[in-house]
C-alpha cells in the first residue's frame, strides 16, 4: 500500500482523477514490499561492481581453502598427534565458509552504509520516496543474505570436489553461514549508520573481527585455546555459525545442538535489527 | 474536497508548527497555507529555517510543535503514503554515482513501486523534458553541476507528483539553464501540479511565485504575493545617490532628512525609498546636494527581503 494508487485522495492534479488502466497497473497493484524495492535496488548497483568483488568474496576463501586444507592438511594429517578425527580439509572448509560470510558481511555493512549517510548522501535520496526507514534498513540486509547464500554456494561446490563435504545436509551449510553473516551486519550497519566518521572501525576490525577470525574455531578446535579465551569464543556469533555449518557438513549436528546454535544466532540478528530500526531512524529522520 | 465557501482543500497546511534540534529551534511556530495549483515560495537569510521547513513538509523530518498536514494526512501517521505522491529536490544532490543518468530515474521510479517497462518509459520521457537525452547512457558523476540539477528535477517528478518541493533548484546554475528550469517549472504547474520552493534569488520568486513567506530566525516575517509585498513595505521608487567620499555621504543623510518615506545610508550609496524618486532627485539638486551619481529604479522584492531580515549577516 503505496497511496500512489487511484484510490488515493486528489487534492491538485485533474489528471489523477482519471488514471488510465496503465498507470494503475504502473503504479500501485503489483508492487513489491517496500524493502524488497531496496533489495532490488542493491543488487543494481552490485551488477556494477560484481568483479570486483569476486576475489574478496570467492576466490580467496577458496585459495584459504587450497593453503589451509591441502597445503597445511597434508601436515597436520600426516602427524601422529593429530586428533581430529577428520582429515584437516574437511575440518577447516566449513570454518572457511562461515568466516567468508562474516567477513563479506562486516565488509558491507560499516564504510558502505556510512558513506550512503555521510558521503555520497544516496540515503537521502531513497527516504524521499514511500520507503522507510526500517525498510532501508530491512532492504540491505535482504540483499545480504542473497549475496552471502550465492558466495557459501560456489565455496560449498569447490569444497564438495576438494573433498571436504560427507553429509548431504551440506545443502544447508549455505543457509547457516548467511545467518551467520547476517549476525553481524544486522549489527553492524546499525553502529555505522549513526557513525560520522570512519575512525570507529578500525578498532572494531582488529581487535573484534580479525581475532574471531582467527580464534573462533574456524582453524581449529576452541578446545585448544586456554579457558578464558575459550569463553570469549564460544560467545562470538563466529563460533555458533562455524560450528553449525562444520555439524551440517559432516553430518554429525544434532537436534538440541543445531536449535541452541540456531538461536544465538537469531538473537544477534534480532538485537541488530531492532538496534537498526533506530538507528536509521534516527539518522534519516532527523 | 472544498470549504464552505468552495474554496479548495489546502494541499498543505501547518499551525505552530516547529522544529527543534536538541536545544536549537530552528522553527519557532509557524503558519501557513499552500493552497492546490499555487507556486509557493520559502524566502530567507541563510539559517532562517527554510529547509527545515520543507523537510517536515516532504515528511521525512518529524516536527517538535504544531500541526502540520499534507493532503490531508498527518505526516507522522500517513509519512509513506503522503510521500509516493511528492517530488523532492533537496537542496543537496543525492544522485547515485554508481548509477549512470538513465539509471537514477528507473531505480527512484522503481522506489515508487512504478513497474520495470513504465519506469524505463518515464526515464526516458523525462530526459527529454530536461534536455538530457543524449546523456542517458553517461556515468553523472561528470556531469556539469547544472546538468545534475536537471537530473535531480527529472527524478522528483518520475512518480508524477502531486507536490514538488524544490529547495534551491537553480542554486550554481548559469542563466540559461535556470530559465529552462523555470519553463519546465511554469509548465509542471500549467498541468495543476503544486510548487512549492525556497530560493535566494529574488527574481526567481518574482517570477515563479503566486504567494511566499518571508522567515527570519525560524519565524515568519511577511506573508503574501511579491507584488502585494512590496507595495506594504516599499514606496514605488528606490533612488540611489552615490557617493565616494564617507564623509559627503553622511552630510548628505543629514541634509536630505525626510525627503521621500525612509532613508537607508550604506557605505557607498544612499537609498531613499520614495513614490516618486524623480521628485527626489529634483530635492536633491535643490538642497544642494551632490553626489557622483543617481539612479532612480522601482523596488523589487530584494528591497523588502533586505528590509524584513536586515542587511547585516549577523546569524538570528
Ligand atoms: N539536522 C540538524 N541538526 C542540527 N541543527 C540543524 C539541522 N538541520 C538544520 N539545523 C540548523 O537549523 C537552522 C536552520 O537550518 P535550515 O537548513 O533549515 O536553514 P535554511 O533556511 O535552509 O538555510 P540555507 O539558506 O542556508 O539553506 C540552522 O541554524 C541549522 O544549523
Ligand atoms: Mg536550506
Amino acid at each position: 500500500m503505496t497511496g500512489t494508487g487511484p484510490s488515493a485522495p486528489s487534492t491538485g492534479r485533474s489528471e489523477r482523477d482519471g488514471v488510465s488502466p496503465e498507470e494503475a497497473a504502473a503504479v500501485g497493484h503489483r508492487s513489491p514490499p517496500r524493502f524488497l524495492r531496496v533489495a532490488e535496488y542493491h543488487a543494481r548497483l552490485y551488477r556494477r561492481v560484481w568483479r570486483g568483488t569476486l576475489v574478496s568474496t570467492i576466490l580467496g576463501p577458496i585459495l584459504y581453502l587450497v593453503a589451509m586444507g591441502v597445503g597445511v592438511g597434508t601436515l597436520i594429517d600426516d602427524s601422529p598427534t593429530a586428533d581430529l578425527g577428520v582429515p584437516y580439509v574437511q575440518f577447516v572448509a566449513p570454518g572457511m565458509m562461515a568466516a567468508a560470510a562474516m567477513q563479506t558481511a562486516v565488509a558491507q555493512s560499516l564504510y558502505p552504509v556510512l558513506a550512503s549517510v555521510k558521503w555520497i548522501r544516496t540515503a537521502y535520496g531513497l527516504i524521499a520516496t514511500p520507503l522507510r526507514p526500517i525498510d532501508i534498513a530491512i532492504g540491505l540486509q535482504a540483499w545480504l543474505v542473497v549475496q552471502l547464500l550465492a558466495a557459501a554456494t560456489v565455496f560449498l561446490a569447490v569444497a564438495g570436489v576438494a573433498g571436504a563435504v560427507r553429509s548431504p545436509l551440506a545443502v544447508l551449510a549455505p543457509f547457516a553461514a548467511a545467518l551467520g553473516g547476517l549476525a553481524y551486519s544486522a549489527g553492524g550497519a546499525a553502529w555505522a549508520v549513526s557513525r560520522e566518521s570512519e575512525q570507529s572501525f578500525q578498532p572494531i576490525l582488529r581487535l573484534g573481527i580479525l581475532p574471531s577470525f582467527l580464534l573462533s574455531g574456524t582453524f581449529f578446535p576452541v578446545s585448544q585455546l586456554p579457558a578464558a579465551l575459550e569463553a570469549l569464543a564460544v560467545v562470538t556469533p563466529l563460533w555458533h555459525s562455524v560450528s553449525l555449518v562444520r555439524g551440517l557438513t559432516a553430518g554429525t549436528l544434532g537436534g538440541a545442538a543445531a536449535a541452541g546454535h540456531v538461536a544465538v544466532l537469531v538473537a544477534y540478528v534480532a538485537v541488530g535489527l531492532a538496534a537498526g530500526a533506530r538507528a536509521y531512524e534516527r539518522r534519516l529522520h532527523p | 474536497m472544498a470549504d464552505d465557501e468552495g474554496r479548495p482543500e489546502p494541499v498543505v497546511r501547518a499551525t505552530g508548527l516547529g522544529k527543534r534540534y536538541g536545544d536549537f529551534t530552528a522553527v519557532d511556530g509557524i503558519d501557513f497555507e499552500i493552497r492546490p495549483g499555487e507556486a509557493f515560495g520559502f524566502l530567507g537569510p541563510n539559517g532562517a529555517g527554510k529547509s527545515s521547513t520543507m523537510r517536515m513538509v516532504g515528511c521525512v523530518s518529524p516536527r517538535t510543535a504544531g500541526h502540520l498536514e499534507v493532503f490531508g494526512l498527518d505526516p507522522s501517521v500517513d509519512g509513506s503514503t503522503i510521500r509516493a505522491r511528492l517530488g523532492v529536490v533537496p537542496q543537496d544532490d543525492t544522485l547515485d554515482i554508481g548509477l549512470n543518468v538513465r539509471e537514477n530515474l528507473i531505480v527512484y521510479a522503481r522506489f515508487f513501486g512504478i513497474a520495470r517497462a513504465e519506469a524505463a518509459r518515464r526515464a526516458d520521457e523525462l530526459l527529454d523534458f530536461i534536455q538530457l537525452g543524449d546523456r542517458a547512457r553517461d556515468p553523472v558523476e561528470p556531469l556539469s553541476g547544472g546538468m545534475k540539477r536537471r537530473l535531480t528535477i527529472a527524478r522528483a517528478l518520475v512518480n508524477r507528483p502531486d507536490l514538488v518541493l524544490l529547495d534551491e533548484p537553480t542554486t550554481g546554475l548559469d542563466p540559461q539553464a535556470r530559465h529552462l528550469l523555470w519553463e519546465r517549472l511554469y509548465r509542471l504547474k500549467q498541468r495543476g501540479a503544486t510548487l512549492v520552493l525556497t530560493t535566494h534569488y529574488m527574481d526567481e520568486a518574482e517570477q515563479l511565485c503566486d504567494r511566499l513567506v518571508i522567515m527570519d530566525g525560524g519565524r515568519i516575517a511577511d506573508e503574501g504575493s511579491p507584488r502585494q509585498l512590496i507595495e506594504r513595505h516599499c514606496p514605488r521608487d528606490v533612488v540611489e545617490l552615490r557617493f565616494t567620499d564617507g564623509d559627503r555621504l553622511a552630510e548628505a543623510a543629514t541634509t536630505m532628512a525626510g525627503a521621500g518615506h525612509h532613508i537607508e545610508p550604506l557605505p557607498d550609496r544612499l537609498l531613499v525609498y520614495a513614490d516618486d524618486g524623480e521628485r527626489v532627485v529634483d530635492q536633491v539638486e535643490a538642497v544642494g546636494v551632490h553626489p557622483t551619481g543617481s539612479l532612480v529604479r522601482r523596488s523589487t522584492l530584494e528591497d523588502v527581503f533586505l528590509r524584513l531580515t536586515g542587511r547585516s549577516l549577523v546569524e538570528a
